[in-house]
């Protein structure tokens, strides 16, 4: 490989990892919050779907994200008003959830199938910064969504660890009881972070029908929301973490489409099962070497004040 | 009220209920049915479509003619076998969401002796397809099987990224060694010889629906009748009571999860050699999603299973058959989903409801006993 084609791999790999840095984060801080949401999936169907769906009747791409964010909000809304007010199961609610915005993307994005995005996202120099070598194509000339993806990993990272309402939050993961003690609002929290959760993983599949792709097509996730969930168990719910495990699994990701491209006689149908098998390796190699459980202690139990 | 002995919140929180308990079950579950159905028109109206118009021909569609109620039990056929698949590691806490892909798995091993071995007299052929497909499938599950139970890793990732591993050997194998010559490059198999066809038992439906039964019949015999089953429920309800009592949870693990994938196989198997006659891309709709829902629906009951796999395949092929029309087939994925919601919440809501009353009872009796 020429250093160019090094760059330019590296460069795919920024964009392959962005999606999962959205459904990541997203994940990451309903899980922080001590609720699971194996709805993410879903939530990116929808997302995707509806804000391509703005896009193509207003043309205004940024409408087109924030619907896309409002959809994926909404139905993590759905999320915590089962798993929060009423306490239900969250494994079978969230894959019930990831079954219904299939379905329901499915539903919404009939007529939208084969049209282009009348407003794709397009790569955006940043003035300076992208000047610079290596760094600058790298990370520097991508689209704005990309962008904004630097920002919300440090200010994830930030809002979590170094303000008040992030140890709120992660006391609510943690110990329920000693939060509500502490004089937390253990459900506004919890329906908070699966909100803006949820928010996310919507923004997450805009980015694949509004940036990535950009069309819509059926199921055109793949199993990145699957995926994501599986890179939050590897960042040990660190966002930071987060972001070198999304764009690791980006250069894995990468790697797969350009071996073609250096000439290795290779199927394409076999490469795209890297992903999926790379996501399972990954979680081999943490089982097998992790020495203790860093789980938030309260994930996956509902809190009720009375009980 | 609780006669000589102590009253326990449990045996306070059974006797608030005011009905039955089978007969609450039941009810709930028509109850979300209707309400589902109710959601689902209110989309179809939202999107330009006439929700009665678009129901009355659902319901022509999958029960309306011998052979549309034909069409739906071929389907109830897939979504039973998987549906039971996943009812039993459902049962021991183990989330095997895989059966779409161990599904697949079964589909490409019979393919595979159907294909390669297309001179096999039927006699030898059919017992072999038979038997490889639910091998392959209990092979697939094996996989994310053997992971938790000696890495620990969570069966929830591994078996869905599994489903789409084993979707991608089928496009693998339909557009290269398998490809049919005769097909332009469309994405399917050569058929399959015809001793290769499974037998039918009425019009088109094949034995599989015998298999469907029997799996059943072994599963509601194994589930409450042996110690077995009694080991697999146990370790569902509580893992440290099953480990105290000296349970061997790793072993059930790899069993409970290769029998699981087995039948899924047999629904693969069942599908290329029953239905379609060879296999392509796209063989199956997603019915080991579709299982997901069923088994929880059924409450993991193995009879529950096999009613709410035909309920739920007449709306499967309610909605393939209004595609015609313009509505989209999603519509009946939709209304499936949201019975699951219902069910949820009315379930969990009942429960609170109850356990709240239950305590401030108690809390009464004790106020009065003091």
């Amino acid at each position: 490989m020429t250093p160019d084609q090094v760059i330019a791999l590296l460069a795919v790999t920024v964009v392959t990892g962005t999606p999962l840095i959205f459904a990541g984060v997203g994940e990451l801080l309903a899980e922080r919050s001590g609720v699971l949401n194996l709805g993410i999936e879903g939530m990116m169907l929808v997302g995707a779907v509806s804000g391509f769906a703005v896009a193509a009747a207003t043309r205004n791409p940024w409408l087109a994200v924030l619907t896309a964010m409002a959809a994926g909000g909404a139905v993590a809304a759905g999320h915590a008003l089962l798993t929060v007010t009423l306490g239900t199961e969250q494994v079978t609610t969230g894959l019930a959830l990831a079954l219904f915005g299939t379905g329901l993307s499915a539903f919404l994005g009939k007529p939208f199938i084969g049209i282009p995005n009348p407003v794709p996202f397009r790569a955006v120099p940043l003035p300076g910064l992208s000047q610079l070598p290596v760094l600058g194509p790298v990370f520097f000339r991508q689209d704005l969504l990309v962008y904004s993806s630097y920002v919300l990993i440090a200010l994830a990272w930030w809002w979590i660890y170094r303000t008040r309402p992030g140890l709120h939050l992660r006391a609510c993961g943690e110990s329920p009881e000693t939060a509500d003690a502490m004089g937390v609002d253990v459900t506004a929290m919890r329906y908070g972070a699966v909100i803006v959760g949820g928010a996310l993983a919507g923004l997450a599949g805009a980015y694949l029908s509004l940036a990535y792709t950009p069309a819509w097509t059926e199921n055109m996730t793949a199993g990145l929301g699957w995926i994501a969930i599986a890179l939050v168990i590897f960042s040990t719910w660190n966002p930071l973490r987060l972001l070198a495990g999304a764009y690791l699994f980006g250069a894995a990701d990468a790697l797969g489409f350009r071996v073609q491209l250096l000439g290795v006689e290779t199927s394409s149908i076999l490469l795209r099962m890297l992903p999926y098998l790379f996501t399972l390796v990954v979680l081999v190699l943490l089982n097998a070497l992790r020495r203790q459980s860093l789980v938030p202690a309260a994930l996956g139990r509902p809190y009720f004040r009375e009980e | 009220m609780a006669g000589a002995t102590a009253p326990t919140l449990g045996a306070a929180e059974r006797s608030a209920a005011p009905v039955p308990e089978w007969l609450e079950v039941v009810g709930i579950r028509v109850g979300a049915g209707v309400a589902a159905l109710a959601i689902g028109a209110i989309f179809l109206a939202a999107t330009g479509h006439d929700p009665w118009t678009a129901y009355r021909e659902m319901a022509v569609g999958a029960l309306g003619s011998p052979y549309a109620i034909e069409q739906t039990m071929i389907k109830a056929i897939p979504l039973m076998l998987t549906g039971l698949g996943v009812a039993l590691a459902f049962t021991m806490g183990l989330w095997n969401i895989g059966a779409e892909g161990q599904l697949v798995a079964g589909a490409l091993a019979a393919s595979w002796l159907a294909l390669t071995a297309s001179t096999l007299p039927a006699p030898v052929m059919l017992p072999g397809l038979i038997l490889l497909g639910a091998a392959g499938g209990a092979a697939w599950a094996f996989i994310p099987a053997v992971l938790k139970a000696f890495v620990g890793v969570n069966e929830i990732i591994s078996t869905l990224m599994l489903n789409y591993v084993a979707l991608l050997w089928v496009d693998y194998l339909v557009f290269g060694s398998w490809s049919d010559p005769t097909a332009f490059s469309f994405p399917y198999s050569r058929p399959f010889p015809e001793q290769a066809h499974f037998p039918t038992l009425v019009g088109d439906i094949h034995i599989g629906l015998v298999f469907a039964l029997i799996a059943a019949l072994a599963l509601a015999a194994l589930l409450q009748r042996t110690h077995w089953g009694y080991e697999i429920r146990t370790i569902g309800a509580s893992l440290p009571a099953a480990r105290y009592a000296g349970m061997r949870v790793r072993r059930n693990v790899l069993l409970v999860m290769a029998a699981s994938g087995a039948l899924a196989g047999l629904a693969g198997v069942g599908e290329v050699s029953g239905v379609i006659h060879r296999i392509q891309q796209g063989l199956s709709p997603g019915y080991g999603f579709t299982a997901i829902i069923v088994a929880w629906v059924a409450r993991l009951n193995p009879w529950a299973v096999v009613l709410v796999a035909v309920l739920f395949a007449a709306l499967l092929n309610g909605g393939f058959v209004i595609q015609t029309a313009g509505v989209p087939a999603a519509i009946a994925y939709m209304i499936q989903a949201f019975v699951l919601f219902l069910v949820l919440a009315s379930e969990y809501l009942l429960r609170r409801v109850r356990r709240r009353r239950a305590l401030a009872r108690m809390r009464a009796v004790l106020e009065v006993g003091r």
